[in-house]
Protein backbone atom coordinates (compact mmCIF):
# COMPACT_ATOMS: atom_id res chain seq x y z
CA UNK A 1 0.00 0.00 0.00
CA UNK A 2 1.07 3.36 -0.37
CA UNK A 3 1.33 5.73 2.23
CA UNK A 4 1.57 9.75 2.70
CA UNK A 5 3.14 11.20 5.33
CA UNK A 6 1.62 13.70 7.63
CA UNK A 7 3.97 16.09 9.25
CA UNK A 8 3.28 19.26 11.60
CA UNK A 9 6.11 21.10 13.19
CA UNK A 10 6.50 22.87 16.32
CA UNK A 11 9.04 25.71 15.93
CA UNK A 12 10.47 26.97 19.12
CA UNK A 13 12.39 30.55 18.68
CA UNK A 14 14.61 32.17 21.03
CA UNK A 15 13.89 36.54 20.88
CA UNK A 16 16.48 38.85 20.61
CA UNK A 17 15.54 40.72 23.46
CA UNK A 18 18.34 42.33 26.01
CA UNK A 19 16.66 41.17 29.14
CA UNK A 20 14.68 38.20 30.07
CA UNK A 21 10.51 37.76 29.37
CA UNK A 22 9.73 38.70 32.96
CA UNK A 23 12.44 39.93 34.97
CA UNK A 24 15.64 42.04 34.36
CA UNK A 25 18.19 39.79 33.90
CA UNK A 26 20.09 39.18 31.05
CA UNK A 27 20.03 37.25 27.69
CA UNK A 28 23.66 37.21 26.92
CA UNK A 29 24.45 33.28 26.16
CA UNK A 30 27.85 31.83 27.04
CA UNK A 31 27.91 33.25 31.24
CA UNK A 32 28.93 31.53 33.52
CA UNK A 33 26.18 29.47 35.38
CA UNK A 34 23.69 30.91 37.51
CA UNK A 35 25.01 34.45 37.28
CA UNK A 36 22.06 35.79 35.00
CA UNK A 37 19.39 34.63 37.57
CA UNK A 38 17.23 36.59 40.27
CA UNK A 39 14.31 35.84 42.92
CA UNK A 40 12.22 35.70 39.51
CA UNK A 41 13.73 33.96 37.30
CA UNK A 42 14.67 31.36 40.74
CA UNK A 43 10.63 30.81 40.91
CA UNK A 44 11.51 32.17 44.66
CA UNK A 45 8.23 32.48 46.83
CA UNK A 46 6.85 36.48 46.62
CA UNK A 47 8.87 37.54 43.96
CA UNK A 48 5.94 38.51 40.72
CA UNK A 49 6.63 38.26 37.04
CA UNK A 50 6.50 41.78 35.08
CA UNK A 51 5.97 41.02 30.81
CA UNK A 52 8.68 42.56 28.81
CA UNK A 53 6.85 44.89 26.33
CA UNK A 54 10.10 44.05 23.46
CA UNK A 55 8.01 40.35 23.69
CA UNK A 56 4.88 41.53 23.02
CA UNK A 57 6.45 43.74 20.35
CA UNK A 58 8.23 41.10 18.56
CA UNK A 59 5.97 38.56 18.75
CA UNK A 60 2.99 40.57 16.78
CA UNK A 61 6.16 41.04 14.28
CA UNK A 62 6.19 37.66 13.66
CA UNK A 63 2.37 37.01 13.72
CA UNK A 64 1.77 40.00 10.86
CA UNK A 65 4.34 38.50 8.76
CA UNK A 66 2.90 35.19 8.94
CA UNK A 67 -0.73 36.74 7.99
CA UNK A 68 -1.93 35.73 11.72
CA UNK A 69 -4.93 36.89 13.73
CA UNK A 70 -3.88 38.90 16.32
CA UNK A 71 -5.59 38.41 19.46
CA UNK A 72 -7.50 41.25 20.88
CA UNK A 73 -7.12 40.01 24.50
CA UNK A 74 -4.28 37.41 25.45
CA UNK A 75 -3.35 35.72 28.48
CA UNK A 76 -0.22 33.86 30.34
CA UNK A 77 -1.39 30.63 31.56
CA UNK A 78 0.97 27.98 34.03
CA UNK A 79 2.04 24.32 32.55
CA UNK A 80 2.27 22.36 35.10
CA UNK A 81 5.36 19.61 35.39
CA UNK A 82 8.04 18.75 37.68
CA UNK A 83 11.66 18.82 36.59
CA UNK A 84 14.91 20.21 37.66
CA UNK A 85 15.48 22.86 34.74
CA UNK A 86 11.74 24.33 36.08
CA UNK A 87 12.79 25.75 39.25
CA UNK A 88 9.01 27.09 39.86
CA UNK A 89 7.66 23.66 38.57
CA UNK A 90 5.97 25.00 35.93
CA UNK A 91 6.39 27.38 33.24
CA UNK A 92 4.77 30.24 32.14
CA UNK A 93 3.56 29.46 28.81
CA UNK A 94 0.20 31.05 27.10
CA UNK A 95 -2.88 27.90 26.56
CA UNK A 96 -6.40 29.15 25.84
CA UNK A 97 -5.38 32.39 24.43
CA UNK A 98 -2.68 32.45 23.15
CA UNK A 99 -1.30 36.01 21.39
CA UNK A 100 -2.00 34.74 17.49
CA UNK A 101 -3.83 31.98 15.78
CA UNK A 102 -4.78 31.08 11.89
CA UNK A 103 -1.99 32.43 9.79
CA UNK A 104 -0.32 30.77 6.65
CA UNK A 105 3.32 30.65 4.89
CA UNK A 106 4.08 29.95 1.42
CA UNK A 107 6.75 28.00 0.79
CA UNK A 108 8.27 25.98 -2.54
CA UNK A 109 7.59 22.29 -2.73
CA UNK A 110 8.44 19.90 -5.91
CA UNK A 111 4.53 19.82 -6.58
CA UNK A 112 5.06 23.73 -6.75
CA UNK A 113 4.22 26.90 -3.81
CA UNK A 114 2.19 25.30 -0.90
CA UNK A 115 -0.04 27.31 1.84
CA UNK A 116 1.45 25.71 4.86
CA UNK A 117 -1.13 26.54 8.09
CA UNK A 118 0.00 28.02 11.15
CA UNK A 119 -1.90 27.08 14.16
CA UNK A 120 -0.89 29.54 16.57
CA UNK A 121 2.12 31.45 17.73
CA UNK A 122 2.49 32.21 21.38
CA UNK A 123 5.15 33.25 23.90
CA UNK A 124 6.48 31.57 26.44
CA UNK A 125 9.39 31.46 28.96
CA UNK A 126 12.54 28.82 28.23
CA UNK A 127 13.73 26.66 31.18
CA UNK A 128 17.09 25.84 32.49
CA UNK A 129 19.89 23.77 31.43
CA UNK A 130 21.06 20.49 33.06
CA UNK A 131 23.72 19.01 32.75
CA UNK A 132 24.32 14.99 33.49
CA UNK A 133 27.37 14.29 35.52
CA UNK A 134 29.42 11.58 33.91
CA UNK A 135 30.52 9.91 36.98
CA UNK A 136 28.01 10.39 39.81
CA UNK A 137 24.30 9.99 39.74
CA UNK A 138 23.62 13.48 39.67
CA UNK A 139 23.00 16.72 37.21
CA UNK A 140 24.01 20.04 37.65
CA UNK A 141 21.50 23.13 36.98
CA UNK A 142 22.52 26.22 35.21
CA UNK A 143 18.99 28.73 35.33
CA UNK A 144 20.88 31.15 33.34
CA UNK A 145 18.42 30.74 30.32
CA UNK A 146 14.93 30.25 32.60
CA UNK A 147 13.11 33.03 31.61
CA UNK A 148 14.43 33.83 28.27
CA UNK A 149 11.72 34.84 25.80
CA UNK A 150 10.74 32.10 23.38
CA UNK A 151 7.41 32.38 20.62
CA UNK A 152 6.08 29.07 19.60
CA UNK A 153 4.98 28.70 16.37
CA UNK A 154 3.23 25.83 15.54
CA UNK A 155 1.95 24.67 12.20
CA UNK A 156 -0.99 22.51 10.94
CA UNK A 157 -0.44 19.59 9.95
CA UNK A 158 -0.36 20.45 6.23
CA UNK A 159 3.35 19.29 5.92
CA UNK A 160 3.91 16.18 3.35
CA UNK A 161 7.36 15.42 2.84
CA UNK A 162 10.51 16.09 4.74
CA UNK A 163 11.60 18.28 2.21
CA UNK A 164 8.81 20.48 3.04
CA UNK A 165 9.25 20.05 6.23
CA UNK A 166 12.93 21.59 5.97
CA UNK A 167 12.04 23.87 3.54
CA UNK A 168 9.36 25.25 5.75
CA UNK A 169 11.40 25.30 8.86
CA UNK A 170 14.12 27.55 6.45
CA UNK A 171 11.43 30.07 5.14
CA UNK A 172 10.52 30.85 9.24
CA UNK A 173 13.88 31.26 10.06
CA UNK A 174 14.64 33.68 7.35
CA UNK A 175 11.50 35.41 8.13
CA UNK A 176 12.51 35.47 12.53
CA UNK A 177 15.88 36.96 10.88
CA UNK A 178 14.46 39.41 8.29
CA UNK A 179 12.55 40.37 11.24
CA UNK A 180 15.62 40.69 13.33
CA UNK A 181 13.74 39.24 16.46
CA UNK A 182 15.63 35.85 16.41
CA UNK A 183 19.43 34.48 15.31
CA UNK A 184 17.71 31.23 13.82
CA UNK A 185 20.67 29.80 15.16
CA UNK A 186 19.38 25.56 15.43
CA UNK A 187 22.90 24.09 16.22
CA UNK A 188 23.11 27.09 19.34
CA UNK A 189 19.28 26.05 20.35
CA UNK A 190 17.97 29.64 19.26
CA UNK A 191 15.87 28.12 17.51
CA UNK A 192 14.58 24.56 17.69
CA UNK A 193 12.12 22.01 16.29
CA UNK A 194 9.63 18.98 17.25
CA UNK A 195 7.67 17.35 14.95
CA UNK A 196 4.23 15.19 14.34
CA UNK A 197 4.07 12.89 12.00
CA UNK A 198 1.81 10.20 10.94
CA UNK A 199 1.24 8.12 8.00
CA UNK A 200 -2.55 7.38 6.27
CA UNK A 201 -3.10 5.14 3.17
CA UNK A 202 -2.92 7.97 0.36
CA UNK A 203 -5.94 9.14 -0.31
CA UNK A 204 -7.76 7.94 2.74
CA UNK A 205 -8.62 11.28 5.11
CA UNK A 206 -8.55 9.46 8.57
CA UNK A 207 -5.07 10.85 10.26
CA UNK A 208 -3.16 7.70 11.30
CA UNK A 209 -1.71 7.35 14.88
CA UNK A 210 1.35 10.26 15.21
CA UNK A 211 4.75 10.29 16.99
CA UNK A 212 6.15 13.25 18.19
CA UNK A 213 10.19 13.76 17.39
CA UNK A 214 12.17 15.77 19.27
CA UNK A 215 15.91 16.75 19.52
CA UNK A 216 17.09 17.68 15.88
CA UNK A 217 19.48 20.51 16.21
CA UNK A 218 19.78 21.25 12.57
CA UNK A 219 18.11 21.45 9.43
CA UNK A 220 19.65 18.35 8.15
CA UNK A 221 18.94 16.42 11.37
CA UNK A 222 15.04 17.21 10.89
CA UNK A 223 15.13 16.10 7.82
CA UNK A 224 17.12 12.55 8.49
CA UNK A 225 14.94 12.26 11.50
CA UNK A 226 11.28 12.55 9.66
CA UNK A 227 12.85 10.17 6.40
CA UNK A 228 13.59 7.83 9.31
CA UNK A 229 10.32 8.00 11.16
CA UNK A 230 8.41 7.46 7.88
CA UNK A 231 10.29 4.62 7.00
CA UNK A 232 10.16 2.97 10.80
CA UNK A 233 5.96 3.26 10.82
CA UNK A 234 5.77 2.36 6.76
CA UNK A 235 7.59 -1.33 8.26
CA UNK A 236 5.30 -1.62 11.20
CA UNK A 237 2.07 -0.40 9.25
CA UNK A 238 3.09 -3.00 6.15
CA UNK A 239 3.23 -5.90 9.23
CA UNK A 240 0.08 -4.83 10.23
CA UNK A 241 1.48 -3.63 13.47
CA UNK A 242 0.14 -0.18 15.20
CA UNK A 243 2.08 2.73 15.65
CA UNK A 244 2.16 3.85 19.46
CA UNK A 245 1.45 7.21 20.80
CA UNK A 246 4.86 8.22 21.78
CA UNK A 247 7.86 10.97 22.01
CA UNK A 248 11.49 9.43 20.19
CA UNK A 249 14.52 11.10 20.34
CA UNK A 250 16.43 11.56 17.43
CA UNK A 251 19.89 10.07 17.75
CA UNK A 252 22.13 11.62 15.19
CA UNK A 253 24.90 9.29 15.80
CA UNK A 254 23.11 6.12 15.63
CA UNK A 255 20.75 7.90 12.49
CA UNK A 256 17.82 6.44 14.33
CA UNK A 257 14.77 7.62 16.82
CA UNK A 258 14.88 6.03 20.05
CA UNK A 259 11.58 6.20 22.11
CA UNK A 260 11.19 7.70 25.30
CA UNK A 261 9.78 5.38 27.89
CA UNK A 262 7.92 6.61 31.19
CA UNK A 263 6.42 9.15 30.32
CA UNK A 264 2.69 8.33 30.46
CA UNK A 265 1.46 10.59 32.83
CA UNK A 266 3.56 13.80 31.87
CA UNK A 267 1.51 15.47 29.71
CA UNK A 268 -1.47 16.12 32.12
CA UNK A 269 0.38 19.40 32.58
CA UNK A 270 -3.21 21.11 34.36
CA UNK A 271 -3.08 24.40 32.58
CA UNK A 272 -4.15 27.23 34.16
CA UNK A 273 -4.75 31.07 34.01
CA UNK A 274 -1.49 32.55 35.26
CA UNK A 275 -2.86 34.48 38.46
CA UNK A 276 0.35 36.83 38.61
CA UNK A 277 0.19 38.15 35.26
CA UNK A 278 -2.48 40.15 33.79
CA UNK A 279 -3.85 40.04 30.24
CA UNK A 280 -2.73 41.50 27.56
CA UNK A 281 -5.09 43.64 25.34
CA UNK A 282 -3.92 44.73 21.73
CA UNK A 283 -5.99 47.17 19.73
CA UNK A 284 -5.45 48.10 16.47
CA UNK A 285 -3.59 50.70 16.51
CA UNK A 286 -0.91 49.28 18.26
CA UNK A 287 -0.68 46.42 15.38
CA UNK A 288 -0.81 49.11 12.56
CA UNK A 289 2.09 50.82 14.57
CA UNK A 290 4.10 47.15 14.46
CA UNK A 291 2.82 46.75 11.27
CA UNK A 292 4.59 50.32 9.90
CA UNK A 293 7.92 49.23 11.48
CA UNK A 294 8.08 46.15 9.51
CA UNK A 295 10.90 45.75 7.34
CA UNK A 296 10.34 44.42 3.75
CA UNK A 297 9.92 40.39 3.68
CA UNK A 298 11.35 38.27 1.90
CA UNK A 299 8.67 37.73 -1.20
CA UNK A 300 8.65 42.03 -1.26
CA UNK A 301 12.16 41.91 -1.95
CA UNK A 302 12.77 38.86 -4.35
CA UNK A 303 9.93 40.38 -6.16
CA UNK A 304 11.56 44.27 -6.06
CA UNK A 305 14.75 42.70 -6.95
CA UNK A 306 13.25 41.35 -10.39
CA UNK A 307 11.45 44.52 -11.11
CA UNK A 308 14.15 46.75 -10.35
CA UNK A 309 17.09 45.14 -10.90
CA UNK A 310 15.94 43.23 -14.28
CA UNK A 311 17.26 39.70 -12.23
CA UNK A 312 15.72 36.41 -12.97
CA UNK A 313 13.34 34.63 -10.06
CA UNK A 314 16.59 32.19 -9.55
CA UNK A 315 19.03 34.72 -9.12
CA UNK A 316 15.94 36.91 -7.04
CA UNK A 317 15.21 34.04 -5.47
CA UNK A 318 18.98 33.18 -3.96
CA UNK A 319 19.80 36.85 -2.86
CA UNK A 320 16.97 37.68 -1.07
CA UNK A 321 17.81 34.28 0.98
CA UNK A 322 19.25 36.33 3.51
CA UNK A 323 18.90 39.92 4.71
CA UNK A 324 22.47 40.15 5.02
CA UNK A 325 23.27 38.75 1.47
CA UNK A 326 20.45 40.99 -0.26
CA UNK A 327 21.55 43.71 1.46
CA UNK A 328 25.22 43.00 0.25
CA UNK A 329 24.06 42.49 -3.00
CA UNK A 330 22.28 46.32 -2.86
CA UNK A 331 25.68 47.59 -1.69
CA UNK A 332 27.37 46.12 -4.46
CA UNK A 333 24.97 47.49 -7.19
CA UNK A 334 25.36 51.06 -5.54
CA UNK A 335 28.79 51.26 -6.72
CA UNK A 336 28.55 48.95 -9.94
CA UNK A 337 25.58 49.86 -11.58
CA UNK A 338 25.25 46.32 -13.59
CA UNK A 339 22.83 44.19 -11.37
CA UNK A 340 22.83 40.97 -13.35
CA UNK A 341 26.95 41.03 -13.40
CA UNK A 342 27.05 41.76 -9.64
CA UNK A 343 24.86 38.49 -9.19
CA UNK A 344 26.67 36.52 -11.19
CA UNK A 345 29.41 37.25 -9.27
CA UNK A 346 27.74 36.50 -5.57
CA UNK A 347 25.99 33.36 -7.28
CA UNK A 348 29.29 31.94 -8.55
CA UNK A 349 32.68 33.05 -6.86
CA UNK A 350 31.50 34.63 -3.50
CA UNK A 351 29.08 31.66 -2.80
CA UNK A 352 30.95 29.25 -4.05
CA UNK A 353 33.99 30.28 -1.71
CA UNK A 354 31.87 30.88 1.32
CA UNK A 355 30.09 27.38 1.02
CA UNK A 356 33.26 25.85 0.84
CA UNK A 357 34.20 27.24 4.15
CA UNK A 358 30.66 26.59 5.49
CA UNK A 359 30.64 30.78 6.27
CA UNK A 360 27.89 33.36 5.87
CA UNK A 361 28.00 36.37 4.33
CA UNK A 362 28.65 38.20 7.94
CA UNK A 363 32.28 36.48 8.11
CA UNK A 364 33.17 37.18 4.34
CA UNK A 365 36.02 39.31 4.00
CA UNK A 366 35.42 40.96 0.92
CA UNK A 367 33.05 44.28 1.21
CA UNK A 368 30.48 44.60 -1.17
CA UNK A 369 32.83 48.26 -2.33
CA UNK A 370 35.66 45.57 -2.75
CA UNK A 371 33.67 43.46 -5.00
CA UNK A 372 32.12 46.27 -6.89
CA UNK A 373 35.56 47.71 -7.44
CA UNK A 374 36.91 43.97 -8.93
CA UNK A 375 33.80 44.12 -10.92
CA UNK A 376 34.84 47.73 -12.35
CA UNK A 377 38.35 47.15 -12.88
CA UNK A 378 37.38 44.26 -15.35
CA UNK A 379 34.82 46.56 -16.71
CA UNK A 380 37.08 49.19 -17.65
CA UNK A 381 39.50 46.54 -19.56
CA UNK A 382 42.02 46.96 -16.59
CA UNK A 383 42.00 43.59 -16.13
CA UNK A 384 40.30 40.61 -18.40
CA UNK A 385 37.75 38.64 -16.83
CA UNK A 386 39.72 35.21 -16.06
CA UNK A 387 42.15 37.10 -14.04
CA UNK A 388 39.74 38.75 -12.31
CA UNK A 389 39.06 35.42 -10.90
CA UNK A 390 42.03 34.90 -9.43
CA UNK A 391 42.50 37.98 -8.22
CA UNK A 392 38.91 37.71 -6.43
CA UNK A 393 40.77 34.01 -4.45
CA UNK A 394 43.58 36.44 -2.97
CA UNK A 395 40.43 39.27 -1.91
CA UNK A 396 38.71 36.31 -0.37
CA UNK A 397 41.43 35.48 1.51
CA UNK A 398 43.54 38.20 2.59
CA UNK A 399 40.74 40.78 2.92
CA UNK A 400 43.11 43.05 0.61
CA UNK A 401 41.43 45.47 -2.45
CA UNK A 402 41.43 44.61 -5.91
CA UNK A 403 43.72 47.32 -6.92
CA UNK A 404 46.04 46.72 -4.89
CA UNK A 405 46.79 42.90 -5.65
CA UNK A 406 46.79 43.73 -9.26
CA UNK A 407 49.84 46.14 -8.48
CA UNK A 408 51.84 43.87 -6.67
CA UNK A 409 51.49 41.28 -9.02
CA UNK A 410 51.27 43.14 -12.30
CA UNK A 411 48.11 41.78 -13.14
CA UNK A 412 47.52 44.83 -15.67
CA UNK A 413 46.42 44.15 -18.70
CA UNK A 414 48.86 45.30 -21.10
CA UNK A 415 47.57 47.32 -23.82
CA UNK A 416 50.55 48.81 -25.12
CA UNK A 417 50.09 48.30 -28.66
CA UNK A 418 54.17 47.80 -29.28
CA UNK A 419 54.43 45.26 -26.05
CA UNK A 420 52.44 43.22 -27.60
CA UNK A 421 53.34 43.73 -30.99
CA UNK A 422 56.46 42.71 -29.73
CA UNK A 423 55.89 39.43 -28.09
CA UNK A 424 53.80 38.63 -31.30
CA UNK A 425 56.74 38.80 -33.15
CA UNK A 426 58.50 36.53 -31.15
CA UNK A 427 55.50 34.03 -30.98
CA UNK A 428 55.70 33.94 -35.07
CA UNK A 429 59.44 33.90 -34.99
CA UNK A 430 59.08 30.48 -33.35
CA UNK A 431 56.37 29.08 -34.91
CA UNK A 432 57.28 28.90 -38.57
CA UNK A 433 55.64 26.24 -39.53
CA UNK A 434 52.14 27.18 -37.93
CA UNK A 435 52.43 30.49 -39.79
CA UNK A 436 53.25 28.61 -42.84
CA UNK A 437 50.18 26.62 -42.79
CA UNK A 438 47.74 29.25 -41.59
CA UNK A 439 49.04 31.29 -44.63
CA UNK A 440 47.82 27.99 -46.79
CA UNK A 441 44.29 28.56 -45.80
CA UNK A 442 44.60 26.34 -41.60
CA UNK A 443 42.63 29.52 -40.81
CA UNK A 444 41.89 27.34 -37.43
CA UNK A 445 45.54 28.00 -36.87
CA UNK A 446 44.31 31.37 -35.57
CA UNK A 447 43.46 30.37 -31.63
CA UNK A 448 46.76 28.63 -31.47
CA UNK A 449 48.90 31.83 -32.04
CA UNK A 450 46.10 33.97 -29.68
CA UNK A 451 47.08 30.93 -26.97
CA UNK A 452 50.56 31.44 -27.19
CA UNK A 453 50.28 35.41 -27.33
CA UNK A 454 48.56 34.68 -23.90
CA UNK A 455 50.90 32.65 -22.31
CA UNK A 456 53.69 34.47 -23.02
CA UNK A 457 52.12 37.36 -21.39
CA UNK A 458 50.58 35.28 -18.41
CA UNK A 459 46.76 36.04 -19.70
CA UNK A 460 47.64 39.58 -19.30
CA UNK A 461 47.48 41.23 -23.13
CA UNK A 462 44.31 42.44 -24.07
CA UNK A 463 42.63 40.20 -26.56
CA UNK A 464 40.82 42.64 -28.68
CA UNK A 465 44.41 44.46 -29.03
CA UNK A 466 46.08 40.56 -29.76
CA UNK A 467 43.62 39.77 -32.41
CA UNK A 468 43.79 42.99 -34.39
CA UNK A 469 47.59 42.83 -34.55
CA UNK A 470 47.87 39.31 -34.42
CA UNK A 471 45.44 40.04 -38.25
CA UNK A 472 47.55 42.48 -39.44
CA UNK A 473 50.88 40.65 -38.92
CA UNK A 474 49.19 37.37 -40.77
CA UNK B 1 -19.45 11.20 52.87
CA UNK B 2 -22.77 11.30 52.44
CA UNK B 3 -24.27 9.30 50.24
CA UNK B 4 -26.83 11.70 49.16
CA UNK B 5 -23.95 14.15 47.20
CA UNK B 6 -23.03 13.50 44.08
CA UNK B 7 -19.15 12.66 43.68
CA UNK B 8 -17.26 15.37 41.98
CA UNK B 9 -14.03 13.59 41.91
CA UNK B 10 -13.21 10.34 42.56
CA UNK B 11 -10.32 8.44 44.68
CA UNK B 12 -8.59 7.60 41.78
CA UNK B 13 -8.69 11.03 40.67
CA UNK B 14 -7.28 12.26 43.95
CA UNK B 15 -4.47 9.66 43.02
CA UNK B 16 -3.82 10.53 40.33
CA UNK B 17 -3.49 14.59 41.09
CA UNK B 18 -1.37 13.15 44.09
CA UNK B 19 1.19 11.59 41.94
CA UNK B 20 1.27 15.06 39.39
CA UNK B 21 1.99 16.85 42.90
CA UNK B 22 4.69 14.58 43.24
CA UNK B 23 2.62 13.65 47.03
CA UNK B 24 2.63 10.35 48.77
CA UNK B 25 -1.20 9.85 50.24
CA UNK B 26 -1.79 7.62 53.11
CA UNK B 27 -5.25 5.93 53.05
CA UNK B 28 -6.08 8.01 55.24
CA UNK B 29 -5.26 11.06 53.67
CA UNK B 30 -6.46 9.74 50.77
CA UNK B 31 -10.24 9.34 52.02
CA UNK B 32 -9.60 12.77 53.34
CA UNK B 33 -8.76 14.84 50.58
CA UNK B 34 -11.45 13.01 48.35
CA UNK B 35 -13.82 14.17 50.92
CA UNK B 36 -12.49 18.04 51.16
CA UNK B 37 -12.45 18.21 47.39
CA UNK B 38 -15.70 17.26 46.83
CA UNK B 39 -16.94 19.37 49.83
CA UNK B 40 -14.70 22.45 47.82
CA UNK B 41 -16.57 21.76 44.33
CA UNK B 42 -19.58 21.16 45.49
CA UNK B 43 -19.42 24.93 46.83
CA UNK B 44 -19.09 25.54 43.29
CA UNK B 45 -22.44 24.53 42.57
CA UNK B 46 -23.78 27.25 44.83
CA UNK B 47 -21.80 29.95 42.77
CA UNK B 48 -22.86 28.11 39.68
CA UNK B 49 -26.56 29.46 40.84
CA UNK B 50 -25.88 33.43 39.88
CA UNK B 51 -26.65 34.05 36.85
CA UNK B 52 -23.32 35.45 34.77
CA UNK B 53 -24.21 35.32 31.19
CA UNK B 54 -24.26 39.05 30.97
CA UNK B 55 -20.53 38.76 32.54
CA UNK B 56 -17.92 38.42 30.40
CA UNK B 57 -15.42 35.84 31.83
CA UNK B 58 -12.21 36.76 33.51
CA UNK B 59 -9.48 35.51 35.03
CA UNK B 60 -8.40 38.18 37.59
CA UNK B 61 -10.37 40.11 39.90
CA UNK B 62 -8.68 43.41 39.81
CA UNK B 63 -9.54 45.40 36.63
CA UNK B 64 -5.83 46.09 35.29
CA UNK B 65 -4.26 45.11 31.83
CA UNK B 66 -0.65 45.59 29.78
CA UNK B 67 1.27 45.99 32.89
CA UNK B 68 5.15 45.90 31.04
CA UNK B 69 8.34 46.54 32.21
CA UNK B 70 11.19 47.77 29.26
CA UNK B 71 13.62 45.93 27.80
CA UNK B 72 16.33 46.73 30.13
CA UNK B 73 18.60 44.06 32.04
CA UNK B 74 18.67 45.21 35.78
CA UNK B 75 21.81 43.39 37.92
CA UNK B 76 21.48 39.81 38.64
CA UNK B 77 21.59 38.12 42.22
CA UNK B 78 25.64 37.18 43.23
CA UNK B 79 26.02 33.31 42.60
CA UNK B 80 26.58 32.81 45.73
CA UNK B 81 23.42 34.25 47.34
CA UNK B 82 21.75 32.25 44.66
CA UNK B 83 22.99 29.43 45.97
CA UNK B 84 22.78 30.19 49.32
CA UNK B 85 19.92 28.15 49.75
CA UNK B 86 20.12 24.95 47.76
CA UNK B 87 20.32 21.92 49.06
CA UNK B 88 23.95 21.04 47.57
CA UNK B 89 25.73 22.59 45.05
CA UNK B 90 29.05 22.86 43.24
CA UNK B 91 29.65 26.43 43.81
CA UNK B 92 28.34 27.21 40.73
CA UNK B 93 25.10 25.22 39.61
CA UNK B 94 22.88 23.51 41.78
CA UNK B 95 22.99 19.56 42.18
CA UNK B 96 20.37 17.37 41.91
CA UNK B 97 19.29 13.91 41.67
CA UNK B 98 19.85 12.66 38.20
CA UNK B 99 16.33 12.74 36.39
CA UNK B 100 16.13 9.74 33.60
Amino acid sequence: MEYEPIIGLEVHAQLLTRSKIFCGCSTTFGALPNTHTCPVCLGMPGSLPVLNENVVEFTIRMALATHCQIAAISQFARKNYFYPDLPKGYQISQYELPLAEKGWVEIETQRGPQRIRINRIHMEEDAGKLIHDEFQPVSHVDFNRTGVPLIEIVSEPDLRTPEDAASYLKMLRETLRYLEICDGNMEEGSMRCDANISLRPVGTERLGTKTELKNMNSFRNVQRALEFEIRRQRALLEKGETIIQETRLWDTGRNTTVSMRGKEEAHDYRYFPDPDLVAIVIDEQWIERVRGSLPELPDAKRERFMRDYELPPYDAQVLTSSKALADYFEAAVQRFAQPKLVSNWIMSELLRELKKDEKDIEGCQVTPQQLAELLELIDKDIISGKIAKSVFQEMYTTGRSAAGIIDDQGLKQVKDESAIESVIDEVLAENNKEVELFRGGKEKLFGFFVGQVMKKTKGKANPKLVNEILRKKL
Amino acid sequence: MSAIMREKITRSEIRHVAKLARLELQEEEERLMTDQMNNILSYMDKLNELDTSAVAPTTHAIRLQNVFRKDQVEPSLEREEVLANAPQSDGASFVVPKVF
